[in-house]
């Protein structure tokens, strides 16, 4: 989230795509309903705020919204093209904000263009672009051109308004199922967003990230909220529900192939040294105004995070250890775990709380994928669908060769340290209970194999033992981190002083300070960790002293305790907010107040010098026009690679050109569906009562969802001679599924692009392990949902697109 | 925390019977269900949590006692009312975390099952920790890539994969990712796309 949960209830507009908050967030939603609903907001002070939402699936979201607009799964990119295209054909957006805070007035290369679907720079042969013609038109300095008046029809701005005039109200309908005059009301709505007392908040979670255009679906919602000037502001934002306790705490320390801590690219082959990676992987500046204090100081957060990791082996003389970063060939996310898995390439797999047979996509794959390989490693306080792979239908287990190892881990509950939630608050938790049984913390199990395999290599040399001698241990039990050690490591010190840092503003690249990851330096200075900060409700006047949310004291959130992202841009070019009601933050004369601001602290905003207000990138302001991102500068809409109809928009290039297939073409048996044979769209989602699969272990949460089902329109379900309760087979190119039907009026036929579809949805619940499983262990064989989904993924993510492929389905 | 007495519990429950009506029982059930709860936490140890499920962050209450025998019992989990995230709400899922907390169908040992086994063996740390680490240095001497084809250093391992964390504390996921990526790993992933 660029904002937090408690700041949605600033909001005068929310709209809400690919997410269920009411029922996957219950708790969040309350913000929701509070903006809504809150008197003092009441008639005289601005009014309630408006609920749009946009879903499949008339949910208990869609009940409380003030508009509910049944859309098909994967067209959001429409949904927001048209909104941009209404905010621009009738200017409509924050015109101060647009020529100031964005790169509205940049001009574009003369190469770039978009013709019939495609972006200049394309490539067949491989799939992909040069993206080289998605910059700027530079002058003699390395600055980017602007025009300010916006009329240059090479602007960024014009381009935008261009290629968005094809996203008439009559289009988004063809392409969305949205009724054309349902989409002019919410035109209506949006549209007074531009103005600086208005601000509208866009929700969003995996209904929008889960496909192949998962990016660029997010991406024209902030294009869109840039327009209006909503972004940087206490109750804007674009704002991610994030599915897992820690999801954004690990992502923001690297579990993930593409990053190091705090968003550090990985190095890539050919990236010889730390000056050569900087210079490939930090932005350019490209404004004289333009800070870009990330690229500028990106090789102070790498030095930085290699003293952390390799201590005195890590020295000016040996580039800081750089050679011990592993470099990647290629794009090594999931779908590539498991894809070298199938080929037999990937020998062995450790999974830490998480069942990758459940999760998927096209589970029946990766059940074979781990069949394939030598060793499988779950740590896990249960068994899981991984864990007892080798029990799942159709495998014989005397034939699968794969060693299996269940390490019993702990719970969150065993254990102290932080969870960062998805408003990127990080609060601290304490270990209540002991380990159950022979249970260890994860972090306990990898400290003491990593130390019995560095006895392995001391003992037996082997392949390039050194990173693995001189990874820094120096921890007071190396078999037993404790986790507070481990905070104060990601938070990094002054080697010089030996005093935890209190800015990552203050780190430096000559390998005199250390941070594990530069976000959370601050976290844990000789102030104490202030994730442990509790003042929160019990006191609001006291601890909420602007009374906009942030509680700078309770807990504590990254970068630097600042509660919404960007927030310079809540106030005008005099440093004046854009509403006065509701300020981010505000220059007094002196210094900027408010929340902690995204800015020096004491820089003038009428300076000749002050920075540009966007201070991370090297425009210096947001980005409508983008070159950082794989499948094109302006999102666009393509259709889902499994879809009923071709693209309305270019019939020729209908799904998106460089998702990547995992078909014939690259090696890979084809495993995709035609309409033809599987005419129904489906869609996966949770339920309020489950948490992906772990709560297949919980008694009273089974009770309360005790079996799976798919939920199946009226008219479908006449059509194809199905009663409510009957037991379906709901079947893919991939693979099927048996469980109840619960006809519904919930889910409904769409007319698109002159067709009728329908679209069913599936909760991804349950699979072959847990209590409900134990009492139906033969049909539980046929319980996961992602035996149903494809193999595919983002051009940018390679994100998997479980949220819409087309299925067929019959009574059982 | 008070400890209620019998008697505070009689009186509090004649004072509830005139302030909130009587219920057919005779006496008002919500005041003895807020007793009841009193007395199930009296003297226990409070400490904070985090609900372990979605990522809304909500501020958790678990009340612990010591056992004669040395054990620590959970006997309760609720909603923080100090949290300006959930003000002390839960949802079902939270509201029901102390059944995941204490679980009867918890794995409580190692357990290893060799290759075309068709059960399980319950084994000890040492013998699963010796095993992984033998097969960790195995597979990476394998497939270890220290120069690819162009010439270009690139120290790595393609033969081993790790995924998960999506509920590591902070800290355990920053641990996780520098080991992994001292082993050598690049095939690193957790929830966050799936």
């Amino acid at each position: 989230m660029t904002n937090h949960w408690r700041d949605i209830k600033n909001a005068d507009l929310i709209l809400i795509n690919g997410a269920n908050p009411a029922e996957a967030h219950p708790v969040g939603f309350q913000w929701f309903i509070r903006a809504k609903l809150d008197p003092k907001r009441g008639p005289g002070t601005g009014g309630g705020a408006k609920i749009i939402h946009a879903d499949p699936r008339f949910s208990r979201t869609s009940a409380v919204a003030d508009l509910y607009l049944r859309i098909r799964t994967g067209t959001d990119v429409a949904y927001f093209g048209g909104l941009i295209n209404h905010v621009l054909q009738n200017n409509l957006y924050h015109d101060e904000y647009v020529k100031n805070y964005t790169n509205a007035s940049f001009i574009v290369d003369k190469g770039y263009d978009f013709k019939d679907g495609l972006f200049s720079g394309y490539d067949p042969a491989k799939r992909s672009y040069q993206t080289a013609s998605w910059g700027y038109e530079l002058d003699g300095s390395g600055f980017a051109r602007r025009d300010n008046t916006l009329q240059n029809p090479r602007t960024v701005f014009q381009l935008l308004k261009e290629h968005y005039s094809r996203y008439t109200p009559e289009m988004v309908s063809s392409i969305t199922g949205i009724p054309h005059e349902d989409f002019l009301k919410v035109a209506g709505l949006v549209g007074e967003m531009g103005r600086p007392d208005k601000v509208m908040t866009i929700v969003y979670a995996v209904g929008l990230t889960h496909h192949t255009t998962g990016t660029q679906l997010i991406r024209s919602g902030a294009v869109l909220q840039l327009l209006l000037g909503n972004i940087g502001r206490p109750g804007g934002g674009m704002n991610a529900e994030r599915g897992h306790a820690n999801i954004q705490g690990n992502t923001d320390n690297a579990l993930s192939w593409e990053i190091l801590p705090g968003y550090l690219k990985i190095p890539l082959p050919g990236q010889t040294n730390i000056d050569d990676y900087v210079a490939k992987s930090a932005t350019k500046k490209l404004d004289p105004n333009s800070w870009n204090f990330f690229g500028t100081n990106y090789r102070k957060f790498m030095v930085s995070l290699l003293k952390a990791w390799y201590g005195d082996a890590a020295t000016a003389a040996n580039d800081f250890a750089f050679n011990y970063i592993p470099k990647p060939a290629e794009n090594s996310s999931w779908l590539t775990i498991y894809d070298n898995a199938l080929q037999g390439k990937m020998e062995g797999l450790m999974l830490s709380g998480m069942t990758a047979a459940s999760i998927g996509p096209d589970s029946n794959q990766v059940l074979e994928a781990l069949s394939r390989l030598k060793w499988l490693v779950v740590m896990d306080p249960f068994p899981t669908t991984s864990s007892e792979f080798w029990h799942a239908a159709g495998l014989a287990p005397e034939t699968i060769q794969t060693e299996v190892f269940m390490l019993p881990a702990t719970h969150w509950i065993e254990k102290d340290g932080a969870f960062t939630n998805s408003g990127r608050w990080v609060q601290w938790k304490d270990q209540v209970l002991p380990p159950q049984g022979e249970s260890r913390h994860d972090h306990w199990i990898l400290a003491d194999i990593f130390q019995r395999v560095k006895t392995l290599y001391e003992q037996h040399g082997g392949k390039f033992p050194d990173p693995i001698m001189h990874l820094a241990m120096d921890y007071h039990n190396p078999l037993r981190p404790e986790l507070d050690d481990l905070a104060r490591e990601m938070n990094g010190k002054d080697l010089t002083t030996g005093k935890q840092m209190a800015t990552f503003a203050k780190l430096q690249d000559d390998g005199t300070t250390t941070a594990g990851n530069w976000i959370y330096t601050g976290m844990y200075s000789d102030k104490g960790n202030f994730s442990k900060r509790r003042h929160g409700i019990q006191d609001v006047a006291k601890n909420d002293p602007t009374g906009m949310g942030f509680f700078p004291n309770w807990a504590w959130s990254w970068p630097l305790n600042r509660r919404v992202l960007y927030n310079r841009a809540s106030a005008d070019l005099d440093g004046k907010p854009w509403d006065p009601k509701r300020p981010g933050i505000q220059w007094n004369g002196e210094k900027w107040v408010g929340d902690v601001p995204d800015y020096p602290p004491k820089l003038s905003p009428t300076d000749p010098k002050a920075w540009l207000p966007f201070i991370m990138n090297g425009e210096g302001v947001g980005r409508l026009f983008s070159n950082s991102l794989a499948d094109g500068p302006i999102p666009e809409h393509y259709e889902p690679i499994e879809s009923p109809v071709q693209n309305p928009l270019h019939a020729s290039i209908s799904a998106s050109p460089v998702a990547f297939l995992y078909d014939k073409a690259a090696g890979r048996p084809d495993r995709f569906g035609s309409p033809d044979e599987f005419p129904i769209i489906a869609t996966t989602y949770r339920l309020t009562e489950h948490e992906h699969y772990i709560t297949q272990q919980v008694r009273l949460l089974v009770e309360l969802q005790p079996e799976p089902f798919v939920e199946i329109p009226e008219d479908l379900a006449q059509e194809k001679g199905l009663k409510n309760g009957d037991l379906v087979r709901v079947r893919s190119k991939r693979g099927k599924m048996e469980v109840r039907a619960i006809v519904t009026k919930r889910l409904g036929p769409l007319q698109v692009a002159g067709k009728k579809v329908y679209q069913i949805g599936i909760p991804i619940h349950w699979g072959y392990v847990g209590i409900a499983a134990e009492m139906h262990p033969e049909q539980s064989q046929l319980w996961l949902a992602n035996r149903l989904t494809p193999f595919v993924g983002d051009a940018n993510s390679r994100t998997p697109e479980f949220k819409a492929f087309l299925v067929d389905i019959e009574k059982a | 925390m008070a400890t209620v007495s019998r008697r505070e519990f009689l009186k509090l429950t004649a004072l509830g019977a005139g302030a909130l009506g009587i219920s057919e029982l005779g006496f008002d059930l919500a005041q003895a269900y807020e007793v009841r709860q009193q007395l199930r936490i009296a003297g226990a140890t409070e400490s904070h949590s985090i609900c372990p499920y979605c990522a809304v962050g909500c501020s958790l209450i678990a009340f612990t006692r010591k056992e004669p025998d040395g054990s620590v019992r959970l006997l309760q989990i609720e909603g923080d009312p100090d949290s300006p995230v959930n003000e002390g709400r839960l949802c079902p899922k939270g509201a029901t975390a102390m059944e995941l907390a204490a679980s009867s169908r918890r794995i409580e040992h190692p357990l290893y099952r060799p290759p075309g086994a068709t059960e399980w063996q319950t084994v000890s740390w040492d013998f699963v920790l010796d095993k992984v680490a033998q097969n960790i240095k195995t597979s990476r001497d394998h497939t270890f890539v220290t120069t690819d084809a162009k010439g270009n250093i690139v120290n790595r391992c393609d033969g081993v994969a790790f995924a998960g964390g999506a509920t590591f504390s902070n800290e355990e996921g920053y641990f996780a990712a520098k080991v992994l990526r001292g082993l050598g790993l690049v095939y690193l992933e957790q929830q966050a796309r799936v």
